[in-house]
This record gives C-alpha cells, structure tokens and sequence, in this order.
C-alpha cells in the first residue's frame, strides 16, 4: 500500500497494519461494491440467519447456568410449587435459570423463540425460493445445503426441547422411543443406545446436550457457510423486471447501502425476539413439573417444526402390526416415519427432478413469477398442504376443544383432508395461476381496464383501455415457456422407459400452458388501430409527467 | 441461436419478445434528494434513534440492578425479565430503525447493475486442471498401479469401521428387559407416588388409582425406568358391565381391572378415563381402549390393548398382582412375540 | 393412612358404609371410604327442597329422584354432587349433548342448599365439605404432584382444559371455587372419574386445591402466557405475529423512501 501514500490517520495505519497482514484492501475492492438486489422476500433467509446467531448467543449464556445432568436432586428454588420435589439436576438447573439467575428468564425466552423463529424462518426462505424457483441451474445444490440446515434445524431445535427434562419434554422422549423401538430388526437395540439402557436412564439428557451445543451447531455452522459461499458464488437472484437478465445482477451496493441494511437487520430481528421475550412466555417448565413416565398432561405437543411428524403419528389408521413369521413390524409407526421420509425425500431431489423434465441445462438468475409456472406452483401448493394437514393433525385435541367438535371427528376428517386436500389444492393453485396468466397476457396485449365507456361517433359503446407502460409490460411479457416433450427415439432408434415417462411428466407440467405474448400478436393488436387503444395513447404523456 | 443452447434450453420455446427490454427504471427522485430540509430532519430521525437505544441499554442495566431475585417472590423475576427484555428489545430496535432508516433515506438509492459470471469455469481452466490432474495421476501412477488402488479403497472401507464399532457400548444389550416388569406374583397394587397399599374395598365403583407396584417408591436405582414399565391403572366398574374372556375372568376382582398404563402405540401414559363410557384415551395420539372389552382399540394408530395385569386380593384384603403382565407392555417392537 | 374423622360418624351411618363396603369389596374387609357423613338439614329444608325438586328436576330423575329417561339416579349421589352440578349451572341441564357445560347458575344458595339437603336425605353419600379442607395453606409441592398424576392428563398441567373422546371435555380449572373443585373430585361428575377419601384423602385434596390456585394466581412469570396450553399456541404465535411482525420489517426495508 506504500505506493499509493504513507498513512497519517490512526484509521489509516490501523488498515495498513491490517492490509499488510490481511490483504483487507483486496477483499474490500473485490466485495465492497458488490450488488444485492432488495425485495422483501429476499430478507427471509437473513431472517433465519440472524435469529440463528439470536440463539448461538442467547445459548451461549445458557450453557453457562445449565447442568446436564441426571443425578436426582431436591428442588430448593424460588418455585413454591415444586419445593422439595425430586427431580434431575437438569431440570432443577432449568428453574434456576428461570427463577433464581437474573436475567435468566429473559435469556431462556429469548433462546426458545429465537429457535421458533429460526425453524420457521427457514420452512418460509424455503418456500420462496421453490415458488420463485430459485432451485435452477446453478443453485440446485445450495438448495441441497438449505433443506439439510433445515433437518438441522429441526434437530436442534427438538434436542434443545428435551434438554429441560420437564414432563412435557420427557413425553417427547418417550413418544422418539417408541418410535425407534417400532424400527424392524435394529430399533430396541438402538433405544438402549441412545437411552443408556432402558428408557428414560439417565444418559440421554448429557447426550443430547452434545448434540445441542456442539454436533449440530456445528454442522450448521459449516452449511451455513457453504449456503454463504455458494451465495456469493452464484450472486443472488432478481425478480424478472426491466434491465433483469440472466447475465446481470440489479439492486444496491453492499457498501454502504446494504451494509446498513443488513446490519441494521440483524439488530431488527434479534430486538422483535427480545420485545416477544419479554412480553410473552415461552415453555413455563415450571408448569409441566419434572419428569415421571406415570403422569402426563393434556395438550403434550412437540414444538410447531416437529408437530408436522407428530401429526402422521396421529392420523395413521389403527390396527396396524404386521406380522411376518412372529417378528412384528408394528406399521402405525412406520408408515409415518416411511411417508415423512418420502415426503422429505421429495423436497430435496426436486430442483433434480424440474430439470430432468424440463431438460433446460441453462443458468437461471432471474426469478419465475409463481404465476408463470403453474405447475410447479402447483406442486408446491400441494406440498404445503399436505405438511399443513399434518401439521394441524398434531393438534386434534386443542381443534376439537377450541372449536366444540368432536375430537374423533376432527381426526377423522383431518385424514380425510390429508388425502383430498394436495389434490384439491393442486387443481386449485393450477387453475388460478392458469387464470393470472390469462389476465397478464390479456393487459399486455389490450392494456388495462379503466371502466371509462365511451361512445364513438357511430355509436357503438367500448371501453377504455389503457396500454401499460413499458416496463410494466417488460415484466409482463419477459418469461420462459415450456412445450411437453415428445418421445423421441435415441441413437439406437429405441424410446425407452426413461424417455417414455420423462415425456408424460413433461405432458403434466406443460400440457395446459399460456403462452407469453409475441412480437406478432401484439403488433396485431395494435396494429388495427383500436381507437379504445388511441383514445388512452394521448393522454399517457400527462399521466407520465405526473408520475415522475 | 447455436445447437448447444438449442439444446441447453430443453424443452423451452424461443418466443421473440414484443419489445426489447427497457432497461432498468429510471431513479425516481427522494424527498430527502430534493430538499436539504428533509434531509436534516431524516438525520434528526435517525440520532433520534440511536439515542433511544443509548436508553434502552440503561433500561436494560437498571433491570439488571433494580430487581434482585427474592426467595419465593415470583414478581422480582417478573420485572427483571420484562424490564431487561424491553430495555434490550429498545436497544436492539433504535440501532437496527435507524441504520436502516439511515439507508433508505440518505444513503444513493440508485439501483445499480452488475455482470454475473457463469459458475462453470472458463475452457482454459478446465483444460489446465484437466492437465494437472492428469499429470498428478501419471505421477503417482494412481490409475496404472492398480493393486495399490485397490487395496487403498480397501483400507479406506474398513478404517471407520471400528468408529462404528467403538461406540457399542452406548448401551446395554437388551436381553429381555422390555418383556418383563416389576409386578411378581403377590406383589401389593399400591398408590402412585405415596406407596400406600390399596384395599380392594377402597376402590369403589367409578374410582380410578394410579398404581405402582409395592417397593418401587423405595428403589435406589432404576426407579424410573421400572416406573416408565410397571404404572397401572385401576379401574372399578359394575362387574356387569364387563366383558369378560372366560379364560381372563379370574383376572379381575369383582368389576376391579388393573390395565398397563403405557400405550401400546408409542409409550405415552393412556390415563384418560371415562367413568361412563369407560374408555381410556391416549392425550398424545388418541388411541382410544375400551376398558370394559379388555382394552381393546376402538379408536386411534394404536395396534394392539392394553395388556392386563392379572389381580386378586390377599387375606389383609389389599389388592395384588398374580403374575407380572402376561405379553410385553408398551409400543410394539421387533421381536416383541418371540 | 386413616384420614377419616371417626368422632364426627354417626354410628348408623358407619354401619351403612361397612355394609356398602362390605358388598362392594365382596371380601369382607370393609374401609370406610366415603366422605364425610350426610349433616341433614332440617326437616323443613328437606320439604323446602323436596318442592324444587318436584318442580325442577323431577322430569328427568324422577319423582323421588329414582332415575328416569334422560337423568341419572340421584339416590346416594349426596349432597356435594347437588352442590356441584346446580352450583356451577351445569343443573338444570338444557340441550343434550355429549356434555353438559358451566352456565350462569338458576338458584340462590337457599334453594341449592335446600335441594342438596333433600337429595342426601334419600340415601347416603359425599356431603359439602367443610371448610378446613377448603383453605389454600395446604402443601403446594404434594398438590401438584397429586395433579400431575391423577388429574393433568385430562386437565392439563395447570388446568387449562383438555379434550375426551367424542366431544366430551375435561374443563378449565381456573375460576372454579375451591368448594366445586373438592366436590368434583368426590363426586366424579359426568364421565369425571371418582376419587374418593381413600384414594385422595381430604388433606390430598387440600393440597391439590393450593396447588390449583397458586398457579391460578401466580400467572405470567414470563409474561402473557398463550392459554398455557403448550406449544401450539407459541407454534402459531411464531409464525401469525413474530414472523408477521417480522416480515412487515422487512417490507418496510424493501420499500423505496419517498
């Protein structure tokens, strides 16, 4: 740096000594102009990242207080209704953290809807990105990246859950156990490895403590980091608007614009957690009292992110172990875990399974509007209410009481629901995203509506249109469009399977498709000179000028 | 339009667009842009901001400091929670408003282009590492020398092996621990937690106890675990109303019945009994018993009843267990009939 | 393990309890398990009362309270099940349906008092319980393990309620005097079950009514506390307004300054 002047600022020779040692200078050239580009939808994901580091840090705070422990001890807090009720350290800890460490409370809130938060953040950064179809070419594998944080996510979250050893949590517990002991051949010998023995034991609270503060923020940690990397790779997407191509990226400098946003976000999202922190409780383990396996309480529910699987517990039909030579497969268990599994599966492979049908190998920088890929908007509506149903069906009892229903009735109709509704919502979501399109194309060709009638001098009545402006209508008209393929024989002159079933799958998603207006067709339009068309033409200056 | 991209694109049509793109919007001009005054006052806004969460901290602090914790008074912890959450939460918030307030309005807002690159790497490069990992492999002779490669994957198959093996054990060996319980032969129905023995004539028509067998109270070690195998629940109905297996009818006592507590779905405690209807509802997954049928399910993912402990009375009168459980209590599993 | 009051039994009565018990056990081995003794009221509170019975419930339980279509026989119910059941307004009953709900209560505490006294002069059984076991300085540590074990699983940890099979439910518990709470347990109302003196013993109940209204009355440590009914509420809270809150944040952000 000496070539271009000797620092004379404290500011400067701090950077110099930095820069000599760092290469700061080259960094800051390389990124500190770097564009992002500003929507909301695109803040989710910092969402997710920010309340992350809202519960590494409130966490941290945590293990300092908290013991994970199963010794028993005799509780001698500030709680009157547990004094001197037998209990494990762990959760004789947890009251203390709550009631007797100042700022304990406040910290444990903070951390337990953080976590909230961050799960559920995640679930919605995901949704986005599948309904704008984010996924393509070349980020399929961040998406990889994303759906395992999520799991991730998710264990986190469920071990963390267990950590107080309260009845609620110990429920839970027992409830993983029998799932684990229902898995053919390997489950009872693999819960007397995580349990220690027999359920509950007293090894299971330290092991999920290092697979809480260690194991999975640590695996969550290095994703996020190949997440990050691979953003700044592939630099972030835009939506499909004028000046939008697949070759530039549009929006605000990181420094200083998005510095300031970004930084100033993070304080936004952890000060909202900490203003809900304070004003509502979260998980009162005080109330639950510690764990015995006789008792239990009405309304025991996992954390919203886990209900989705306590609901496929929930709603699987009855009746159902499957005996093969006297060995027991007990299927009210696994059919759950096998459909959760599937379901999952099928989350992670389809940004694989878009571009086998589509067989489009381009790169994708700018967005699909949802509208304009119908089914995989589709798709993705059926998903989500599948999970929703699911979701739902982990809390029959509270719909049932809430609404006076029957519970059996509930459950029975949620079942009912899980089945019909993805079908329902599928057909639904396809139709209206058909009818956008419709509407889209007819703005673009014809201009809006301005419910203006007017009579021409023959006296025929018309309304009046408005044509867009050109940028609106950039947006309008500026999508890809996909035909089905056809079947078509290879080098050997064969169809195969393969070729077969990729063309019906093809025939599914593109069958029913709108297809984006033409040069020809809107020239057409224009060209006969609607006088709907003229009419509104001459007063676009006025209206131009009034808007800037 | 080349053949690759021809191909590349897969099943997208080529559709000439209408208009050629416009190019980015033209900026549209702030008021903060336009007047000094806005400015200033913008500027005002954001100090403004940051002064209040110089407040908040010391809310924060004075929370800290204003409410020690006082032996069995709830609201101490009540206010300091509240008191440095708020302080926090305004902290957080007038740094995080006005920076960001601070780049909507002061900072350019002029939106700016920049070229991408293509992940993939140019064909020089490829062709260089293509080259460099060709030259690697001669020099090493990886591919040519193919007893070392071979037992290479061999050795590296096998070396996690004892990771895997190291951690066996986790856990004890099962044995036959989850077929069996607590419950002998004799051993007194007693009350959950007080270990109080229960008389067969305290158990009147409607009651429900929660039971323990007699000395888990008192257990030194695996308490819990005997518990999370042994609770029972007794229930005593019109002996009329039962419906009784003739080769089960000496298992009950007089309309008394004694029913494993742990569901036969997952393991939760099924211990919502209905006087009337006399079922037992699992609050977890809703598997529903019918108590007066042995148990059966009669609604609800659970597979198989309740296993029933077998019950008599003894010459003090107290209720006692004839056996342990005849089948294995709780969720099923693998060899759960072996 | 002997809670029962044997000065305050009237010697007919413990007979009447050993031979109940006598019968019930089948065995012989009789301990008294009913609570406290019927106190008749005068014979004018009985008349009193016989007249609102004849005039409002004997429709459905019959003239002497035998039973009929569309009511239970209140023979040996006692006292504390009328006190319970017109108390709380859940008697008289309206529609039928899987369960009968709290309403605003129909009688003044004469009348229920008179209708209570004519109900336990029929035959035996649980009495009001007198107000020694109804003070809240009872061990608040033994109450809640009592609850948690015999009670949370329909009524939830605190009692906030809990659903049954069919549309029946397990009601809330805040609000409910001490004097309801204790007869709800003796007298196991609707599909409730029984708890009687010999499985929780008065003092038990003691217990578990101060556990009830400690919690009743130390709420919100925390802060609002979402109905206490566990994770659903704070899984929606989540996502309805701390991600909504959230999210119109980042609107806000993403939106051009004027």
């Amino acid at each position: 740096m000496s070539s271009v002047t000797e620092p004379t600022t404290a500011v400067g020779k701090t950077a110099d000594y930095l820069d000599d040692r760092l290469s700061l200078g080259t960094v800051i050239k390389q990124f500190g102009r770097k564009v992002f580009p500003d929507h909301w939808s695109f803040m989710l994901g910092e969402v997710a990242l920010w309340s992350f580091v809202v519960v590494v840090l409130s966490g941290t705070f945590l293990t300092f207080f908290y013991e994970p422990s199963m010794a028993h001890t005799y509780y001698d807090g500030s709680y009157a209704p547990l004094k001197g009720a037998e209990m494990t350290v762990a959760y004789a800890s947890s009251l203390d953290i709550s009631f007797d460490i100042r700022g304990g409370l406040i910290m444990r809130q903070i951390h337990h809807w953080g976590a909230l938060i961050f799960v559920a953040a995640s679930g919605l950064h995901m949704l986005r990105v599948f309904f704008t179809g984010a996924f393509r070419k070349p980020r399929e594998l961040n998406w990889v990246i994303g759906f395992l944080l999520f799991l991730m996510g998710m264990g986190a979250g469920f071990t963390g859950y267990s950590l107080p050893d309260d009845l609620l949590s110990g429920n839970g517990l027992r409830i993983i156990d029998g799932m684990i002991k229902g898995i053919p051949v390997i489950g009872p010998a693999v819960s007397s490895g995580f349990f220690g023995g027999e359920f509950p034991g007293t090894e299971v609270i330290p092991r999920l403590y290092s697979l809480h503060i260690m194991i999975l923020p640590a695996l969550i940690i290095a994703l996020l980091a190949a997440h990050l990397l691979l953003l700044v790779i592939h630099m972030h997407t835009h939506y499909p608007g004028p000046g939008r191509r697949d070759d530039n990226v549009v929006g605000y400098p990181l420094m200083p614009v998005y510095v300031a946003k970004a930084g100033g976000f993070f304080f936004l999202v952890f000060g909202v957690i900490a203003a809900i922190s304070a004003l509502f409780t979260i998980n009162p383990i005080w109330n639950y009292g510690p764990y015995d396996p006789s008792p239990v309480s009405a309304g025991t529910q996992p954390d919203w992110y886990i209900g989705w699987l306590d609901g496929a517990l929930r709603l699987a039909p009855g009746g159902l172990d499957v005996a093969i030579f006297g060995y027991v497969i007990p299927m009210g268990v696994m059919l759950p875990i096998i459909v959760s599994l599937v379901f999952l599966v099928l989350v992670a492979v389809y940004p694989f399974i878009e571009a086998w049908v589509t067989g489009d190998k381009r790169d994708h920088h700018v967005l699909d509007r949802p509208r304009n890929a119908p089914t995989r908007t589709a798709i993705g509506a059926a998903g989500v209410t599948f999970y929703a149903v699911l979701w739902a069906g982990a809390s029959t009892d509270l719909i049932a009481i809430f609404f006076q229903m029957s519970l059996n009735h509930v459950l029975t109709a949620m079942q009912v629901l899980l089945v019909i509704g993805p079908v329902i919502a599928y057909w639904v979501t396809k139709r209206a995203c058909l009818a956008l399109q419709r509407k889209d194309r007819e703005i673009a060709l014809h201009g809006r509506e301005t419910g203006r009638v007017v009579r021409l001098p023959h006296g025929e009545y018309i309304e009046v249109h408005e044509p867009v402006d050109k940028y609106e209508l950039w947006k309008l008209v500026d999508f890809k469009d996909y035909e089905p393929i056809m079947p078509r024989p290879n080098k050997k002159g064969k169809i195969t399977v393969g070729t077969k079933l990729r063309s019906a799958i093809s025939k599914i998603y593109f069958e029913d498709r709108i297809a984006p207006v033409s040069k020809a067709e809107y020239e057409l339009a224009h060209a006969d000179h609607s006088p709907a068309i003229e009419e509104s033409a001459k007063r676009k200056p006025k209206q131009l000028k009034k808007k800037l | 339009m080349s053949e690759v991209q021809k191909y590349d694109s897969g099943s997208a049509t080529n559709i000439e667009r209408p208009i050629s793109d416009p190019g980015i919007e033209p900026h549209r001009v702030r008021m903060t842009d336009k007047s000094e005054k806005h400015a200033k006052t913008a500027e005002r806004q954001i100090s403004f901001m940051f002064l209040v969460s110089i407040v908040g901290a010391i809310i924060a602090v004075w929370g800290f400091v204003a409410f020690p914790i006082v032996g069995g008074d709830l609201s101490a912890t009540r206010n300091n929670a509240f008191w440095m959450g708020i302080g926090m939460a305004l902290s957080l918030l007038g740094i995080g408003f006005g920076a960001v307030h601070w780049a909507k309005t002061l900072m350019p807002d002029n939106e700016v282009s920049e070229s991408r690159h293509p992940a993939r790497s140019s064909d020089e490069a490829r062709a260089k590492a293509i080259e460099i990992v060709k030259l690697a492999d001669g020099e090493s002779g990886f591919t040519r020398r193919k007893l070392i490669r071979r037992t290479l994957y061999g050795a590296l198959a096998f070396f996690p092996i004892p990771a895997v093996v190291i951690f066996g054990d986790l856990g004890p060996q099962v044995g036959d621990t989850l077929k069996h319980t607590m419950w002998r032969a004799g051993t007194r129905l007693t009350k959950d937690p007080t270990g109080i023995p229960i008389k067969a004539s305290e158990v009147t028509i409607g009651s429900v106890f929660h039971v323990i067998p007699e000395g888990l109270k008192d257990l030194e070690e695996h308490k819990l675990e005997e518990k999370a195998k042994a609770a029972v629940l007794l229930v005593r109905v019109n002996p009329g109303d039962l419906k009784e297996d003739p080769d089960k009818a000496n298992w009950s006592y007089d309309g008394i019945v004694a029913y494993s507590k742990i569901c036969t779905h997952v393991g939760c405690p099924v211990a919502l009994y209905e006087q009337h209807t006399h079922h037992l509802l699992c609050p977890c997954h809703q598997s529903t018993f019918d108590l007066a049928d042995h148990c059966k399910v009669v609604f609800g993912p659970a597979a198989r009843p309740l296993p029933q402990l077998p019950i008599a009375v003894d010459d003090e009168g107290y209720l006692v267990a004839q056996s342990d459980f005849l089948e294995p209590i709780g969720p099923s599993f693998w060899d759960i009939r072996k | 393990m002997n809670p029962q009051k044997p000065m305050r039994r009237r010697p007919w009565a413990l007979g009447v309890v050993i031979f109940l018990g006598l019968i019930l056990s089948g065995g012989g081995y009789a301990a008294a398990t009913q609570t406290f003794e019927a106190e008749f009221g005068s014979p004018e509170q009985v008349e009193e009362g016989r007249k609102l019975f004849l005039a409002n419930c004997a429709s459905c339980h019959g003239t002497n309270g035998e039973g009929a279509i569309g009511g239970p026989s209140l023979i040996g119910v006692g006292a504390a099940s009328v006190d319970f059941q017109v108390g709380t307004g859940r008697m008289p009953g309206q529609a039928s349906g899987p369960q009968l709900y709290k309403k605003p209560v129909q009688f003044t505490e004469e009348q229920i008092a008179a209708m209570a006294a004519y109900v336990a002069s029929l035959a035996p059984g649980p009495a009001i319980p007198p107000e020694e076991y109804l003070r809240t300085d009872g061990d608040p540590t033994h109450g809640g393990e009592l609850f948690r074990i015999n009670c949370a699983m329909c009524h939830n940890a605190v009692g906030a309620g809990g659903a049954l099979t069919e549309g029946k439910f397990a009601p809330a518990l805040d609000g409910v005097t001490e004097k309801h709470i204790y007869e709800a347990m003796v007298t196991g109302p609707q599909n409730m079950p029984v708890f009687n003196d010999a499985n929780l013993t008065p003092e038990d109940k003691k217990d578990i009514i101060t556990y009830l209204k400690y919690v009743e009355e130390n709420r919100s440590v925390g802060g609002f506390e979402l109905g206490s009914i566990g994770p659903v509420a704070e899984g929606l809270f989540t996502w309805i307004f701390g991600l909504g809150f959230i999210i119109a944040i980042t609107v806000w952000l993403g939106a051009k300054a004027n």
